[in-house]
């Protein structure tokens, strides 16, 4: 089983210990269990990083293998071959091609699913090739021999030359059998699956001088993939074309050539080693159930089925812990404030607290999102809805993949545009991430639901149709219209680099590993908290500081005013302090602020206070809440009930509400469009490698707002 | 091997005009660059195909190849040609 637990020993134990830690590569084609074996492996010991320099995740994670011996295991991206496809691909090159590297392996566990080994093997040949020390998990076993294959595991290993360990990762068959290999001193195979054509040879030598290796095969990869390894230094790369060059050095025939021959050795060691005991194939459950899942009507209608329930869930679900947490922030503030006083307690409850909660509420909806999608991809269901939607998609310049960060946008815009990192098209994908953003996320909920709260009644059709609920529908709707038109302008104007494919192994329905499931919620509900809280916290700070001071004695006067103002209305006391405060703020710097920017606002209906609660939100959106709340005097309560109070209290200069449906559909609908995500530009500029991609996102998706928002306006007005 | 003309492949059958459960041969792959994507696939000249399923508008199809099932567009698929 798993050993999460470190044993006890001694310093002087511990010392050696932490010198002998192996680092232990997982290698394996998408589908072949890596990551389950990965999960079993390591358990809740892992963590993800970053690889220097690339965005893509570094998984790791250790594992115990006897009490005095540890190994460091590194997820390697699923791939099919060691000529990489897409960005996620080149990890793999980047980590075994350079054997100077920190992170080079001492060991590749290379996954291979016994149900489909032929394909499988075609990874570990290369692998073997490069001469690494490798063990092949062979997962699955017991399924493939349900299915009438039956595996002959020593033949295999004899024909390999290195360990093979059948396995069920899943079920962590076979994993400790494994953990006992991982022990033992291996050696790379002796074995060799693929002649390196004789003229290639002088090419190659001259290769492994200049960079002192000693292996044909790597030097070959070299010659093929010198663009892309990250570790060359430019005049490398110069040498490398030049000597390809002059070979006349033809990659896409050799590649070909060299993948045919791999599959004809891999077709003659298999004929000994798998026999077929069924004679007949009943046709498999995966592709019955698929008759329905995919089919014309009902495919369709069981996908927006459970998009619906998706929604539900969120919204149901979701609501009773975010309660819990927003009282919980309410709870600690005022225990603080009423123990506590001076300016840096108000920092501590009005700033850093205030502002965690808006951060924390919103883990709920995003552990729930994230449990969904995880299940649609481990079931291999999301597979099917790319399929379905690629025809659709290709329309409007996206991919049949664009489904997945379009659909996980609505919980975050900034997993979703990571997520966009397997379209291997380049086109595709910038217009993936440059759209995913206008999908309505979960930091839009509660500026719509405070709007919404304020300016539609609460009405039933039908008896269970709620107004209330089909507006924040509406709202959801026009986000989607808006990214897949967006998408459609951009595949006019962009140029598309490489032509667009959607070759795609379509996996077998399974059971969702509950396991997996897990692991997946808190990984990413831990980057929502630590990436979007960073941010959050300290805007939370400076409008804090913004908001409670002015400049030279401004206050003072402000404060002056307003006693004399409340001495004339016979305010009693509560209100004088709400009317200081109010006083305070529209002369401190955030006020000023405000009023600056009036002119340009008011065209959509907004005053100085909406300005300021604005200009907080170009950080984070969820601020907006917040912001309303401290403008409009009512301390740092997160109650919706009394922000919905205040704000509908608000008097115009002509004494009617202030909040008009006007005023409210014209700011939903600018919070719709406008890019007020610090975090998400961030990633955007760390997917795309350029500023320019963020900085037209902002262009764009804020002109976008201010545009509707003045429409709307007029509309309602 | 893959083939790097175009010329003389009209008329030629292609993994694009076989009917669902219908099989055929690979012969050769037309496309060179995503020739490499498809040969690591397994769809090696002499390895049999059948059609599996389209899309409910036609479009992608899946494929059965080595006993697992690929999806690709019709145009990708236009470029897996079959033994006559």
């Amino acid at each position: 089983m798993t050993v999460t637990t470190q044993p006890e020993v001694t310093k002087a134990e511990k010392a050696a210990v932490s010198q002998s830690v192996a680092k232990i590569a997982l290698v394996g084609n998408p589908n072949s269990g890596k990551t389950s074996l990965f999960n079993q492996l390591t358990g809740l010991n892992q963590k993800v990083g970053n690889f220097p320099g690339v965005t893509v995740d570094k998984k790791t994670g250790y594992s115990q293998l006897t009490p005095n011996l540890r190994a460091e295991i590194i997820d390697l991206p699923g791939t099919y071959s060691l000529y990489p496809k897409s960005l996620d691909e080149r990890v793999i090159t980047d980590l075994l091609y350079d054997p100077a590297s920190n992170y080079y392996p001492d060991l590749v566990i290379v996954t291979a699913d016994a149900s489909n080994l032929k394909r499988n093997l075609l990874l570990f040949t290369q692998l073997s090739d490069l001469k690494i020390p490798a063990v092949l998990a062979l997962n699955m076993v017991d399924v493939a021999e349900q299915e009438g294959v039956k595996i002959d595991i020593p033949a295999l290993q004899r024909e390999l030359g290195v360990p093979v360990i059948p396995m069920n990762a899943r079920k962590g068959i076979g994993v400790a059998a494994l953990k006992i290999v991982m022990t033992q001193q291996l050696e790379a195979s002796a074995s060799s699956f693929f002649e390196i054509p004789l003229e290639l040879i002088p090419l190659l030598q001259s290769i492994k001088e200049r960079f002192s290796l000693n292996n044909d095969y790597l030097a070959l990869h070299y010659a093929h993939q010198y663009k892309n390894l990250r570790f060359l230094s430019e005049s490398d790369v110069a040498w490398l074309e030049k000597a390809t060059e002059e070979n006349g050095f033809k990659s896409n025939t050799l590649q070909a050539n060299e993948t045919i021959e791999r599959y004809t050795r891999i077709n003659e060691l298999l004929l000994d080693v798998v026999r077929v005991e069924k004679a007949t194939k009943d046709e498999k459950f995966s592709n019955r159930l698929d008759q329905v899942l995919t089919h014309r009507v009902f495919g369709y209608l069981i996908f927006f089925t459970i998009l619906f329930l998706i929604f539900q869930a969120i919204f149901a679900w979701a609501s009773y812990p975010m309660d819990l947490i927003d009282e919980g922030i309410a709870g600690l503030n005022g225990l603080i404030q009423s123990n506590f006083s001076g300016p840096l307690v108000n920092l501590l409850t009005e700033g850093v607290i205030a502002g965690l909660g808006g951060v924390l509420v919103f883990v709920p909806q995003i552990a729930i999102l994230f449990a969904f999608i995880a299940i649609l991809e481990e079931t291999g269901y999301m597979a099917r809805v790319t399929f379905m939607m690629d025809k659709i998609m290709r329309k409007f310049g996206l991919n049949g993949k664009s489904v997945v960060p379009l659909i996980s946008g609505v919980a975050c815009a900034v997993p979703a545009v990571m997520s966009a990192r397997t379209i291997e098209n380049w086109k595709d994908r910038m217009i993936t991430i440059f759209v995913t953003p206008l999908m309505s996320c979960s930091a839009r909920i509660p500026v719509y639901t405070v709007l919404i709260a304020l300016v539609v009644p609460e009405k039933y059709y039908l008896g269970f149709l709620n107004l209330q609920g089909l507006v924040l529908m509406g709202l959801y709707l026009i986000g989607f219209l808006a990214a897949i038109f967006s998408a459609l302008l951009l595949k006019v104007i962009l140029k598309a680099r490489e032509r667009s494919y959607f070759i795609m192994e379509f996996p077998v329905y399974k059971m969702p590993r509950w396991k997996n499931v897990g692991l997946t919620i808190v990984e990413k509900s831990k980057t929502f908290v630590l990436e979007a809280g960073k941010v959050i916290v300290a805007i939370s700070i400076i409008l804090w500081v913004l908001a409670s001071y002015g400049p030279g004695n401004s206050f003072e006067i402000a404060e002056q005013r307003a006693v004399a103002e409340a001495r004339q209305a016979n305010l009693n006391e509560t209100q004088t302090e709400n009317l200081i405060a109010s006083h305070q703020l529209e002369s401190s710097y955030a006020g000023i602020i405000g009023r600056t920017m009036e002119p340009v606002i008011r065209p959509l209906g907004y005053d100085w206070k909406i300005g300021i609660a604005l200009l907080t939100s170009f950080a984070a959106r969820e601020v907006f809440v917040g912001t309303m709340s401290t403008i409009y005097s009512i301390g740092e309560e997160e109650n919706v009930s009394t922000i919905k109070d205040k704000l509908m209290a608000e008097k115009d200069e002509n004494g009617d509400p202030f909040f008009t449906p006007a005023r409210g559909f014209s700011l939903m609908i600018f919070y719709l469009f406008a890019m007020q995500c610090v975090s998400t530009l961030a990633i955007v500029r760390r997917e795309t490698k350029s500023w320019m991609w963020p900085l037209a996102q902002l262009l764009y998706m804020s002109g976008l707002a201010y545009v509707m928002a003045y429409i709307t306006y007029n509309i309602f007005s | 091997m893959v083939r790097k003309t175009v010329e003389d492949t009209e008329g030629r059958k292609s993994v694009r005009d076989l009917k669902i459960g219908e099989s055929g041969v690979i012969c050769c792959l037309q496309d060179p660059e995503m020739g490499l994507k498809l040969l690591e696939m397994g769809c090696i000249p002499g390895t049999e195909v059948k059609m599996n399923s389209r899309a409910p508008f036609g479009d992608p199809v899946t494929i059965i190849v080595n006993d697992y099932t690929l999806s690709l567009r019709l145009d990708e698929a236009e470029t897996i040609l079959l033994k006559q």
